[in-house]
């Protein structure tokens, strides 16, 4: 952090002080411009009722105070219902896509800490799903799921005959929720692979050796050794992935376009669909509010937690 | 990647073989992970060389008969060259401006200390974690508003787009740079100070090119995180600023869905980035795991 203070005697002492200041300013300038005037402006709408009429002048909407937050907080009515809804979808599906990943990321590590041949390649192979733009891969697995000529239909149905001869409808109803979860898991796991692999690689080889000498087989290794090693990534992992899977839109909107299916509808998505198919800008921006609200009261408690915990073991 | 730094990140073969059911687990664990991995990835390279029939009907394994007409047809069913040039301008106009400006950022939070830092590290680390979402309704109000008011027509231009990519990309480049520069021994750039340099001739003549690879691959990062980005570019662009995340969906008409021709399309826009991600994977995984694993 500190410059050689051998220096400070050969430039003037107020260059010096201004200096990370002038370094800063552009970045200062933008984020002002793309962060904080839309977060303040974000707060401002919501309690406006913006709707299709004031979006070329925002300024002229009325003012409605709590309007908006009422709306889309009344459970009992369809705009907070679907709400509610949209949350506690999003909740599930970021717990079990959040597990799955962690879960094939880590076996996938552990597996691969030790050496054998084709290693590089699998390697290079299981980073393809997170190098591939996102429209090209989800539109993909968007062809999949099609009822009558997807791959996945043709399996179970066709091929394997569970289901009956009927084709399963999967961007439509209440299977859309699996549909969207196999191509987030699919899409989200290498990058725990990564994070854990990197993780392994820093547990130093004595350790292991000290352990083999002792006679622990190679599953006494990865649950004594291994797994309590990856602990401290872990956290910070797991809150990536919580960050990416909850806040996710672009799967679901290339897998089902503007709106999707009441059982796959996330919360970004249904904050888009409020906003700019039904042009009510003012529940949109209150939700966006909450939401985050949420994250941030998520975020913090999770690093209290995580925090107190990793100063405990000094890692 | 484990290769970029020796063999010391590898675990130590062990004098033994791991046991059997050890080596079957993980060859049938592997195989169905990859399985799972690649069959998209079939399903793009077969169908994108089928005829219109074979992707219309029930799915084939096989293609009844290898055809590059789709690779063909896509420039002409929907103007995919521009929808190509226009992500190339938007997604590398973005890297470009937030690499520069977090080159300046990055090195005065890894190299000086000033009040507020503090406040500014984590503002930056704490915008990467908000939804896109919640930018993009008064970002596209701004754009409209102004537009209005001065008849600049902002909202739809590629220039507003690529303000809009910044909100993710400025700060992830900021981010990553800073550990990129903190790595950088701070003798280097302390003794370019005392033989003259001043505090930018450090930055330009020393720490940049010590961080090359770095930046490298922040800009490799940036570059395809704009190229694969979707919510933006669906609100934002009009006919003639249209990108290939929106450009694609034109392959489906009321009428008929060419899948073919919309799995050549991925296949084709896939390659830079791919390509681009294998060729420069070390650096990238070594910058992503960095911050995660310290």
């Amino acid at each position: 952090m500190s410059t050689g203070s051998r220096v400070s005697t050969t430039s003037p002492r107020l260059r010096r002080s201004a200096l990370p200041y002038l370094l800063l300013l552009p970045a200062l300038l933008l984020e002002l411009l793309i962060h904080l005037l839309p977060m303040v402006m974000g707060i401002l709408m919501s309690f406006r009722r913006l709707t299709q009429f004031f979006i070329r002048d925002w300024s002229r909407a009325p003012w409605t105070g709590w309007a908006n937050y009422e709306l889309v907080l009344d459970v009992d009515r369809p705009v907070g219902e679907a709400l509610l809804r949209s949350f506690l979808t999003t909740c599930l599906f970021t717990l079990l896509s959040v597990g799955l990943c962690w879960l094939l990321g880590t076996a996938a590590a552990v597996f691969m800490q030790e050496s054998f041949r084709g290693r590089g390649l699998l390697r290079a192979l299981f980073l393809v799903p997170y190098a591939l733009p996102v429209y090209a891969a989800v539109i993909t697995w968007a062809f999949m799921f099609q009822r009558d000529n997807g791959l996945v239909n043709h399996v179970l149905h066709d091929q394997l005959g569970l289901g009956g001869p009927e084709h399963t409808f999967w961007l439509l109803g209440d299977n859309s929720f699996w549909a969207l979860l196999t191509v987030s898991v699919w899409k989200g796991w290498p990058f725990a692979f990564l994070i854990v692999t990197a993780a392994l690689q820093n547990i130093p080889g004595e350790l292991y050796e000290a352990a083999a000498l002792d006679g622990a087989g190679i599953w006494q290794q990865i649950r004594r050794i291994t797994l309590p090693s990856v602990g401290a990534v872990n956290q910070v992992l797991v809150l990536v992935l919580f960050l990416w899977t909850f806040n996710d839109f672009n799967t679901p909107f290339v897998l089902f376009g503007k709106s999707a299916p009441a059982a796959a509808d996330l919360i970004s998505l249904h904050i888009y669909q409020s906003s700019f198919v039904t042009w009510n800008f003012g529940a949109g921006s209150a939700m966006s509010v909450l939401l985050l609200l949420f994250l941030l009261l998520v975020t913090a408690g999770y690093l209290l937690v995580t925090s107190r915990g990793r100063r405990s073991r000094h890692v | 990647m484990s290769d970029s730094r020796g063999g010391r990140r590898d675990r130590p073969s062990s004098p033994l073989a791991p046991p059997l059911t050890f080596r079957v687990i993980r060859a049938v664990f592997l195989t169905l992970l990859t399985g799972f991995v690649l069959l998209p990835v079939y399903v793009m390279v077969t169908s994108s060389l089928k005829p219109l029939q074979d992707v219309a009907g029930r799915f084939r394994w096989l293609p009844s008969g290898l055809t590059v007409r789709p690779y063909i047809d896509i420039w002409h069913t929907v103007p995919l060259a521009r929808y190509f040039v226009n992500s190339l301008i938007v997604a590398g106009a973005a890297t470009a401006a937030s690499v520069v400006i977090a080159v300046f950022a990055a090195y005065a939070v890894s190299r000086h200390r000033f009040r507020g830092k503090r406040l500014f590290t984590v503002t930056v680390l704490s915008t990467q974690m908000f939804p896109g979402i919640l930018f993009l309704l008064p970002l596209f109000l701004i754009f409209v508003n102004i537009g209005n008011a001065t008849g600049i027509a902002l909202y739809g231009s590629r220039g507003a787009l690529i303000l809009t990519y910044l909100t993710f990309s400025l700060p992830f480049s900021i981010w990553m740079l800073i550990g990129y520069f903190d790595a950088v021994p701070r003798d280097l750039d302390e003794a370019a100070t005392v033989d003259g340099c001043g505090p930018l001739g450090a930055l330009v003549r020393v720490v940049v090119p010590a961080a090359v690879p770095g930046i490298v691959a922040v800009a490799v990062y940036a570059f395809m995180t704009a190229w694969g980005e979707v919510l933006f570019a669906s609100v934002m662009t009009n006919d003639t600023t249209r990108t290939l995340a929106v450009g694609l969906q034109g392959y489906s008409t009321q009428t008929e869905v060419y899948w073919n021709q919309i799995m050549a399309a991925s296949l084709v826009v896939s390659i830079p980035v791919v390509a681009g991600f294998l060729l420069l994977q070390r650096y990238l995984v070594a910058g992503l795991t960095a911050g995660a694993v310290k």
